[in-house]
C-alpha cells in the first residue's frame, strides 16, 4: 500500500539537542524538541513542545491535530513518546453529535478536546508535522481566507458538549521561548501556504500571532524546499514527496469545494479560477513522468536539457499555484518572522545561497529546482534565482511575478529549443485531462484522447454529477509515484515552472474539461477522506468509460427519504384494550427484558469491560427467532450509552447493521463505512476503508461497537466478509467489538470455514451467550405478543356486543391461539366442494391400492370415476377432472406436477392421508 | 310437459307487451329503433324524451297505473346485457361481500387501526381460487375510503407476485408508488442496493404518531417468499415490528401451506394473522346466490321489465333441470367464478327475440363449460389418425401404460387391417409418419422423456395423453366413422 511506502520509507525522527531533564518517577528523559527528518535529505522539521501538530490517524487526509505537552523517551532513549492535548476535527465529531453545535461547522473548525477516554501518550513517531491553530472568538465569523491550512478553535468538546474555550488554552505559548542561537531567517510566509499538506486543503490565515506564525513556519520546515535548498543537494526524494502529497492533496481539497457546490454551472466557474487543478495536473504529468523512472534514473543533468516535452504541462500546471502562495506571502509578509532555523542546522550549502522563506517554499519546487539549477543547468539559473527572490522579498505581487516570469522563460528556452516539438506532442498525450490511472496504465496516445475526449464530453453532457464517485482513483498518486526517484521530481518541478506560463493559456480548455470531470467525481465524494480511500481501493479499471453509460442513475442527492406525515394526527388509544394493544405491539420497547437476564449481564459486562479496556473483542449470540437477541443487546446499548453519558465509562460508537437489510454481503462494508462515517463508497473500496481504518495505530480512537444482526446473511462463498468482520477486532489498535447475532447455535462450526472460525474462536470462546427456547409451545415473544394483542382484540368484539367492558380472559387468549395454530387443511379439506372431496379420498384409495404414495391423474381419476358411480354422482370428464386436481394443487392440498403434462401428471398429498379421512368422517 | 309451459309463459309475456305498445308508438316506434340499433350508450336527452312520451300516452292510453317509466325492450335488454355484463365480469363489486361478513369486519378493524392510530399489522388472506380474496379486499378499501380520517392518511401500495417477480422490481414498484423523493416522473433513481436503502431510510425516520401509514398489498403473496433471502418480506414484517412508520402488510395467496414458505426470521415477524375465506355454502344457499347474480337490481329504470326478468328468473331456478346442472357444477366447485362463466354463456343468448333465459340455455351452457377438450379434439381427426389413436389404446392396455414408438404403433395397425379392415388399406409408411407427426403436434401423445429425443423418429418412445374414456366417447360422436373401427376399437382382439 502506498500509505505504508510512504511512511515508513521517509521519517527519520531524532531529538535534537540533550534531555532536559530525567525523570525519576517515570524514568524518562524529557527533550525539549524534536527533528522530524526525511532520510537521505536535509530538511528537518523541528517540533517543540506547545506547538501545535499533525499525527498520524487512520485518515490521511485528515491527521489528527494536537498541541504538544511533551516530548519525552524512555531510559534507553529508544521510545520516543510525546504528551498531546487532541483537538478534533469535525469530521471526527460524530453527526449525530454535531447538531448541539446549532451552526455548519467551518470545514477547518476543530475543537480542543476534553475528552477522558483518549490516551494522550502518543508514538513520537506518528507525528507528521506542526500545523498552525488559532483560536477565534465564539461569536467571531471563520476568517475568509483562501488559507486552507490554518485550523481554528472556537470551542471545546467533551465528547458530548460543545464548550466555550479559552484562548490561552490553545494559543498559549511553548513553554521555551525558542532556541535564542538560532540566526534569523528572512522572513516567510506561512506555512500554512503550502497546499503540501496531508490534511486536504488548508490554507495559511494572515495571523499576527508570532507564537504561531512561528511554530507555523517551523512547523512546515519539514515540507519546505527553501530549507532543502537552503541545505542539501538531495532533495530529491522529499520534494517529490511533497509534491506528490501537494498535488494529491490540492486535487481534494478542490473536490471538497466543489463537492460544496450545488450547481455544475458554479462549480465550474469556481474552478475555473481556482488554482486546483493544476495539482492534478501535475499529478498527471508526474505519473506519467515516473512511468519512465528507470530510464530517467542518474541521468538528471541530460534529462533537464533533454526533457523540456514535459515541462509545458508542469509549469502550466503550477502557474495558479505559486499565484497563490505569492498572494498569500504579499498578505502575510508584515507578521513572518525569522525562523528557517531548522534548515540552517541542516543544510550544507547555505552559504551559497540564503535560507529562503520556508513557509513559501514549501509551496513551490523552487529551492530543490534552484539548487539543481546551481548545480546542473546554468541557462536555468537566473530566473530561479529571481522567483526565489520573489517571495523572500514579500513584496511580490501577482503582478511582479508575471513580470519575472516570461524573462526566465525566455531565458530557459534557449537551452530546451530543440525539443519543442516533441513537448507540443508530449502535451497533447499527457495532458491534464488524463486522469492518472489512465495515464499510468496505458500510453497509447489513441487511447488516452479517446478517453479524455469522452471525459470531456461527458462533462458538457452530463447534469448530473455523481454519476461516479468511485473514480477518486483517477486522481491518485500511485505508488510508484511516490517511490519514485527524487531527480524526476527535481525535474518534473523545473520543467513545471518552465511551462507553466508558456502553456497556461493554451490549454485552458483541457483545464476546463478536466475540472468540470472532476467535479463530476468529487461530487460524489465529499469526505475529506476521498485520499486515502482511493490510495487503498483496488485499482480496478474505473477509468474504463464505465460512466459513460449512465446504466443506474444514483439516487438524485437532494433526495431525503422520508415518507409523507400525516395529515391528521394519529388517534390516541381511547381504552384500556386499545391502551393494551399499543404495549403489546412488537413494536414498543419495555422497560425490562424478563427471563434475559443473565444473557444482559453477560453481553454487557463483556462489551463494557472491552469499552474500558481500549481493546476488541467479539462475541457470537444465538438463538431462535423472537427470543430477543437484538432487544437485549440494543438495551445493553442502551444502558451503556446512559453510562457512557454519565461518564463512567467512556464514550463510545455504537453502529448496527443487518444482514438481511442488504441485498448483498459485501454491502456490509458499505453500510459500516457509511454509519461510522458518514460517507458512501463502493463495496471494495469501503472495505478497504474499513481495513485501514481498523488496522492503523491511530492513537487515539473511541471503542466501535457493531452489531451484525442475521449473521449468517453474510456468508460469501470466500467468507471474506465474515472473516473480516471476525477478524478486525484481533487488531491491536482496532478498539472493536463485535456482537454478531445469528439464529443457528453451531453457525461457526457449519459454515465457517477453519480460517474464519478459528478467528471467532479465539476470541470468542470466553464468552458466548446463548439465549436460550423459553416457552414450550414457542419461544417466539413475538408470538406471544401478537396472541395476546389478536386476544385483546377477540375481547373488544365480545365485549362490544354484550356492552361491556371485558377483561382479556383465558377464553380470549385460547382463541386467539387457535386462530393462530390451528392448520387450516382441515377446514380447507371439510370446506372443499363434494368433487374435491371425491378425488382426494381418490387419491388415498389409488395410494393404498399401489402402496405408494404417488400416482398419475389417470390412475387416481379412474378411482374417481368408480367414487363417483358409488355415490351417485354424474361421472365428470377428465377436463373437469383435471380441473378439480388443479384447484386443489392450487391450495397445496395435492402437490402436482406442471400440468402441461395432463393425465400424465404425478399427484402426492400434502397433507397427511389420516388428516383427509378425518376431515371427510367428519362431515 | 310442465317445462315447455313454462318456458312459453316466460318468452310469451313480454312478446305480448311489445304488441300491446306498438299502436300506441305509432310513429315514435320507428325512432326508437333507431337510437337502439346504433348504440351501447343512448343519449341521455332522447331517453328522458321517449320516457315522458310513453308516459304521456301511458296516462291516457291505458288505464293501468304507470309507475315506471317504460323503454322500449331493446334498450331494455341492452341493459340487461350490461348490467350482469360487470357483475360477472367482476368489474363491479357487491355491495356487500356476502358469507364474508365476519372476515370483512375483521379485516375493516385492523386496517382502520393502522390508518387512525398508526398501529403496525400484517396479515394473510388465504383462500382457493374465486373465494374472493381481492373482492373482499377491495371491499375494505372502498368501506375504507368512506372515511376521510383513512382516506386522507393512508398511502397505498399494490403489488403482484406475478409482476414483480424479484425484490429489485418490487423495490423500485414500492419508491414509485410512494412517490418517495428519488422518484422523478416514473423513473425511480439508484440501484438495487440503494433502492433498498432508501426505502429503510425513509420507512425508519417515521413514526407512529406523525407518518402516514402505509398499506402494503401482496397479491400473489406466495410467489414473494420466492425472492432470494426474501428480503423484501423480512423487512417490510421488521418495519411492522418496529416503532418506524406505521405499516399495513396484506398478503393474498391461495396457497394454504404460505408460512411454511416463510424463513424462520421471516415468519417470526409475521404477526401470523390469516384470515381464511373458506365457503361453507349450502347447496340451498348456493341456489340463491345464482337468484341473486341473475336478478336485476331495483334501479333499472324500467320497473314492469324488472318485475318480469326477476319473476322469470326466479321460475328458472326452480326448474328441476336447471337444479340438476346448478348442483352438478355446485358439486364439482363452489366457487363463483366458474358460476359467473356458465351464467355469461346464458346470458349471451338473450336478445330482443328471446328476452329472458330459458332452461335449454342453461343446459346447453353447462354442455359447454363441462365438454371434454381432448375428446373434442379427436373429432377433428382423419380416420388414419384416430386409427393410429386406437393402436394406441391396445398397446397402452397391452404393455399396461408402458411407452411405445411408431413402429409398434404401425404394427398394430397393420394387424387391424390384415385381420379384418373393409373399408381401410395400407398406408405407405410416410402417410403414417405424417399422422403421427400431426398428433405429436396436437399432444394427443408426447414423447416419453426428452432424453429419446436423439433417436430416429419412428423409435423414439411416446405416451398417449388420452384416457380410454375420452377415446370411447369421441368414437361415439365421430360422424360417419366405418363400424369395424368401432368394433376394433371395443375389443382389442376382436
Amino acid at each position: 500500500m502506498k500509505y505504508f511506502t510512504r511512511l515508513r520509507v521517509k521519517r527519520i525522527y531524532e531529538w535534537r539537542g540533550d534531555p532536559l531533564g530525567f525523570n525519576r518517577k517515570l524514568k524518562t528523559l524529557e527533550y525539549g524538541s524534536l527533528a522530524i527528518r526525511v532520510e537521505g535529505l536535509p530538511q528537518t522539521t523541528i517540533i517543540k513542545t506547545g506547538q501545535h501538530i499533525l499525527i498520524e490517524g487512520d485518515d490521511n487526509d485528515n491527521p489528527y491535530v494536537a498541541r504538544v505537552v511533551r516530548l519525552f523517551a524512555d531510559e534507553s532513549g529508544e521510545q520516543m513518546k510525546a504528551v498531546v492535548q487532541w483537538f478534533v476535527r469535525v469530521s471526527e465529531v460524530p453527526p449525530s453529535k454535531l447538531k448541539l453545535l446549532g451552526r455548519d461547522p467551518h470545514p477547518q473548525e476543530i475543537f480542543f478536546y476534553e475528552g477522558r477516554n483518549c490516551d494522550d501518550e502518543v508514538d513520537a513517531e506518528s507525528i507528521l508535522r506542526p500545523v498552525q491553530v488559532k483560536h477565534l472568538d465564539t461569536a467571531a465569523p471563520f476568517p475568509e481566507s483562501e488559507d486552507k491550512e490554518t485550523l481554528y478553535v472556537k470551542l471545546s468538546w467533551d465528547s458530548r458538549n460543545f464548550r466555550d474555550v479559552d484562548s490561552s488554552l490553545v494559543e498559549s505559548a511553548p513553554p521555551r521561548p525558542p532556541n535564542p542561537s538560532l540566526p534569523p531567517s528572512p522572513p516567510r510566509c506561512p506555512p500554512a501556504a503550502t497546499p503540501a499538506s496531508r490534511g486536504p486543503g488548508r490554507r495559511a490565515l494572515p495571523t499576527p500571532d508570532p507564537a504561531v506564525m512561528r511554530r507555523a513556519a517551523l512547523g512546515d520546515v519539514r515540507y519546505s524546499r527553501g530549507t532543502a535548498s537552503a541545505g542539501k543537494a538531495t532533495t530529491e526524494a522529499e520534494s517529490l514527496h511533497s509534491v506528490t502529497k501537494l498535488s494529491s492533496s490540492k486535487c481534494l481539497s478542490a473536490k471538497r469545494r466543489n463537492a460544496t457546490e450545488r450547481t455544475p454551472g458554479v462549480r465550474k466557474k469556481l474552478q475555473l479560477c481556482s488554482p486546483d487543478e493544476t495539482a492534478v495536473l501535475r499529478e498527471d504529468v508526474l505519473n506519467r513522468l515516473l512511468e519512465e523512472e528507470l530510464e530517467s534514473a542518474g541521468a538528471q543533468a541530460q534529462r533537464l536539457a533533454s526533457s523540456p516535452p514535459r515541462s509545458p504541462i508542469l509549469t502550466h500546471s503550477l502557474t495558479p499555484l505559486r499565484r497563490t502562495n505569492r498572494n498569500l506571502s504579499s498578505d502575510h509578509s508584515i507578521h513572518l518572522n525569522p525562523s528557517a532555523i531548522s534548515c540552517r542546522n541542516q543544510s550544507l550549502s547555505e552559504a551559497d545561497s540564503p535560507p529562503s522563506p520556508a513557509g513559501d517554499d514549501s509551496s513551490s519546487p523552487q529551492p530543490g529546482e534552484e539548487l539543481e539549477a546551481h548545480l546542473l543547468n546554468g541557462a536555468a539559473e537566473t530566473p530561479r534565482r529571481r522567483r526565489r527572490e520573489t517571495p523572500r522579498g514579500n513584496y511580490a505581487t501577482r503582478k511582479e511575478t508575471r513580470t519575472t516570469t516570461p524573462s526566465r522563460r525566455k531565458e530557459a528556452q534557449p537551452g530546451k529549443e530543440p525539443v519543442l516539438a516533441v513537448l507540443a506532442e508530449e502535451e497533447n498525450e499527457g495532458s491534464p485531462t488524463l486522469p492518472v490511472a489512465a495515464t499510468r496504465s496505458s500510453k497509447r496516445k489513441s487511447a488516452l484522447m479517446v478517453s479524455s475526449r469522452i471525459k470531456k464530453q461527458l462533462n458538457l453532457l452530463d447534469v448530473q454529477e455523481d454519476l461516479n464517485s468511485d473514480d477518486d482513483d483517477e486522481f491518485i498518486p500511485s505508488k510508484k509515484e511516490l517511490q519514485s526517484s527524487s531527480e524526476e521530481e527535481e525535474e518534473d518541478e523545473d520543467v513545471e515552472e518552465e511551462e507553466e506560463e508558456e502553456n497556461g493559456p493554451g490549454s485552458d480548455d483541457e483545464v476546463v474539461a478536466k475540472k468540470s470531470r472532476r467535479s463530476s467525481s468529487s461530487a460524489g465524494s465529499r469526505t475529506p477522506r476521498s485520499k486515502q480511500k482511493t490510495c487503498s481501493s483496488a485499482r480496478t479499471p474505473r477509468k474504463t468509460p464505465r460512466k459513460t453509460t449512465p446504466s443506474t442513475p444514483r439516487t438524485p442527492r437532494h433526495a431525503t427519504p422520508s415518507i409523507p406525515s400525516r395529515s391528521q394526527p394519529a388517534r390516541r388509544p381511547a381504552n384500556v384494550l386499545e391502551e393494551a394493544r399499543t404495549r403489546l405491539h412488537v413494536s414498543s420497547v419495555p422497560e425490562s427484558l424478563p427471563c434475559r437476564e443473565q444473557e444482559f449481564q453477560d453481553i454487557y459486562s463483556f462489551v463494557e469491560s472491552k469499552i474500558m479496556d481500549g481493546t476488541g473483542g467479539c462475541m457470537y449470540i444465538s438463538g431462535v427467532p423472537g427470543t430477543g437477541k437484538t432487544a437485549t443487546v440494543h438495551e445493553v446499548m442502551r444502558c451503556l450509552q446512559h453510562a457512557a453519558d454519565v461518564e463512567e465509562i467512556p464514550a463510545f460508537r455504537f453502529c448496527e447493521i443487518n444482514g438481511m437489510k442488504m441485498t448483498d454481503p459485501h454491502q456490509a462494508y458499505v453500510q459500516i463505512l457509511q454509519e461510522l462515517t458518514g460517507q458512501k463508497a463502493t463495496a471494495d473500496h469501503a472495505a478497504a476503508l474499513l481495513e485501514k481504518r481498523f488496522s492503523n495505530p491511530a492513537p487515539r480512537k473511541e471503542t466501535t461497537v457493531l452489531l451484525v444482526d442475521e449473521l449468517d446473511l453474510l456468508w460469501t462463498r470466500k467468507q471474506n466478509v465474515m472473516y473480516n468482520l471476525f477478524d478486525w477486532p484481533t487488531r491491536r489498535h482496532a478498539r472493536l467489538v463485535v456482537l454478531t447475532i445469528a439464529n443457528t447455535m453451531d453457525l461457526p462450526e457449519r459454515i465457517m470455514i477453519n480460517r474464519v472460525a478459528s478467528r471467532l474462536n479465539r476470541i470468542a470462546q470466553h464468552s458466548s451467550a446463548l439465549l436460550r427456547q423459553v416457552a414450550a409451545l414457542s419461544g417466539d415473544a413475538r408470538r406471544c405478543l401478537d396472541i395476546c394483542r389478536r386476544a385483546t382484540e377477540i375481547c373488544e368484539h365480545s365485549a362490544a356486543d354484550l356492552s361491556a367492558a371485558g377483561l382479556v380472559g383465558m377464553s380470549h387468549v385460547m382463541e386467539a391461539l387457535n386462530e393462530m395454530f390451528s392448520s387450516a387443511y382441515i377446514t380447507a379439506i371439510k370446506c372443499a366442494s363434494t368433487q374435491e372431496q371425491l378425488f382426494l379420498r381418490a387419491v388415498i384409495a389409488e395410494f393404498r391400492r399401489l402402496g405408494l404414495e404417488e400416482a398419475t391423474f389417470q390412475q387416481v381419476f379412474v378411482q374417481h370415476q368408480a367414487l363417483c358411480r358409488v355415490e351417485g354422482l354424474q361421472p365428470v370428464s377428465v377436463s373437469e377432472g383435471l380441473a378439480v386436481c388443479q384447484r386443489l394443487g392450487a391450495c397445496r392440498l395435492l402437490l402436482l406436477e406442471p400440468s402441461r403434462l395432463g393425465v400424465l401428471q404425478r399427484v402426492r398429498l400434502n397433507v397427511s392421508q389420516d388428516d383427509v379421512l378425518f376431515a371427510l368422517k367428519a362431515d | 310437459m310442465g317445462v315447455l309451459t313454462c318456458a312459453a309463459a316466460i318468452t310469451y309475456k313480454p312478446l305480448q307487451r311489445v304488441f300491446f305498445r306498438q299502436p300506441i308508438r305509432g310513429d315514435l316506434q320507428s325512432k326508437a329503433e333507431v337510437v337502439i340499433s346504433d348504440s351501447a350508450e343512448l343519449p341521455r336527452k332522447s331517453r328522458h324524451f321517449h320516457h315522458n312520451t310513453f308516459r304521456f300516452f301511458h296516462t291516457i292510453m291505458s288505464k293501468r297505473k304507470a309507475k315506471d317509466a317504460h323503454l322500449p325492450i331493446g334498450e331494455c335488454i341492452n341493459q340487461v346485457h350490461q348490467i350482469l355484463r360487470k357483475r360477472f365480469c367482476h368489474q363491479q363489486l357487491p355491495d356487500k361481500p356476502e358469507g364474508l361478513e365476519a372476515q370483512h369486519k375483521h379485516l375493516v378493524e385492523l386496517l382502520k387501526r393502522t390508518a387512525v392510530h398508526g398501529e403496525s399489522n400484517s396479515v394473510l388472506i388465504v383462500g382457493p381460487r374465486g373465494a374472493g380474496k381481492t373482492m373482499l379486499l377491495r371491499s375494505v378499501l372502498r368501506d375504507l375510503s368512506e372515511e376521510t380520517e383513512v382516506q386522507k392518511n393512508l398511502l397505498q401500495v399494490h403489488l403482484n407476485g406475478l409482476l414483480q417477480t424479484d425484490d429489485r422490481i418490487a423495490l423500485k414498484e414500492i419508491t414509485r408508488q410512494l412517490h418517495l423523493e428519488n422518484v422523478v416522473g416514473d423513473r425511480v433513481f439508484g440501484s438495487f442496493a440503494e433502492n433498498l436503502g432508501f426505502l429503510l431510510d425513509a420507512l425508519k425516520k417515521g413514526d407512529r404518531s406523525s407518518s402516514r401509514p402505509v398499506l402494503f398489498v401482496l397479491d400473489e403473496f406466495d410467489l414473494f417468499a420466492h425472492h432470494k433471502n426474501q428480503t423484501l418480506l423480512y423487512n417490510l414484517f421488521d418495519v411492522s415490528q418496529s416503532a418506524q412508520a406505521p405499516l399495513a402488510v396484506v398478503g393474498l395467496t391461495c396457497r394454504l401451506d404460505v408460512l411454511e414458505l416463510l424463513e424462520k426470521r421471516v415468519k417470526s415477524r409475521f404477526s401470523h394473522r390469516q384470515i381464511h375465506l373458506l365457503s361453507t355454502l349450502t347447496f340451498s344457499h348456493y341456489l340463491d346466490r345464482v337468484r341473486a347474480q341473475l336478478s336485476l337490481p331495483d334501479g333499472f329504470p324500467d320497473g314492469k321489465f324488472v318485475e318480469e326478468w326477476n319473476a322469470a328468473v326466479t321460475t328458472l331456478c326452480e326448474d328441476k333441470s336447471v337444479v340438476e346442472v346448478l348442483q352438478r357444477h355446485y358439486n364439482s366447485s363452489k366457487d363463483f367464478r366458474s358460476l359467473h362463466m356458465l351464467l355469461m354463456l346464458c346470458l349471451s343468448r338473450v336478445s330482443v327475440a328471446k328476452p329472458a333465459i330459458t332452461p335449454a340455455d342453461l343446459l346447453d351452457a353447462s354442455r359447454l363449460c363441462v365438454a371434454d377438450a381432448k375428446a373434442n379434439m379427436l373429432h377433428g381427426l382423419s380416420i388414419l389418425e384416430l386409427c393410429l389413436i386406437i393402436a394406441m389404446k391396445h398397446l397402452n392396455d397391452v404393455y399396461e401404460g408402458e411407452p411405445f414408438n411408431l413402429q409398434m404403433v404401425h404394427n398394430e395397425f397393420k394387424k387391424f387391417l390384415q385381420r379384418k379392415s373393409s373399408s381401410l388399406y395400407n398406408f405407405e409408411q410416410p402417410v403414417i409418419m405424417k399422422a403421427f407427426e400431426h398428433l405429436q403436434q396436437l399432444e394427443l401423445i408426447r414423447p416419453a422423456d426428452s432424453s429419446s429425443a436423439k433417436t430416429q423418429r419412428e423409435y423414439q418412445l411416446m405416451r398417449l395423453m388420452l384416457d380410454h374414456g375420452q377415446i370411447m366417447e369421441a368414437l361415439q360422436k365421430y360422424p360417419q366413422c366405418p363400424t369395424d373401427i368401432k368394433q376394433w376399437a371395443m375389443s382389442a382382439f376382436a
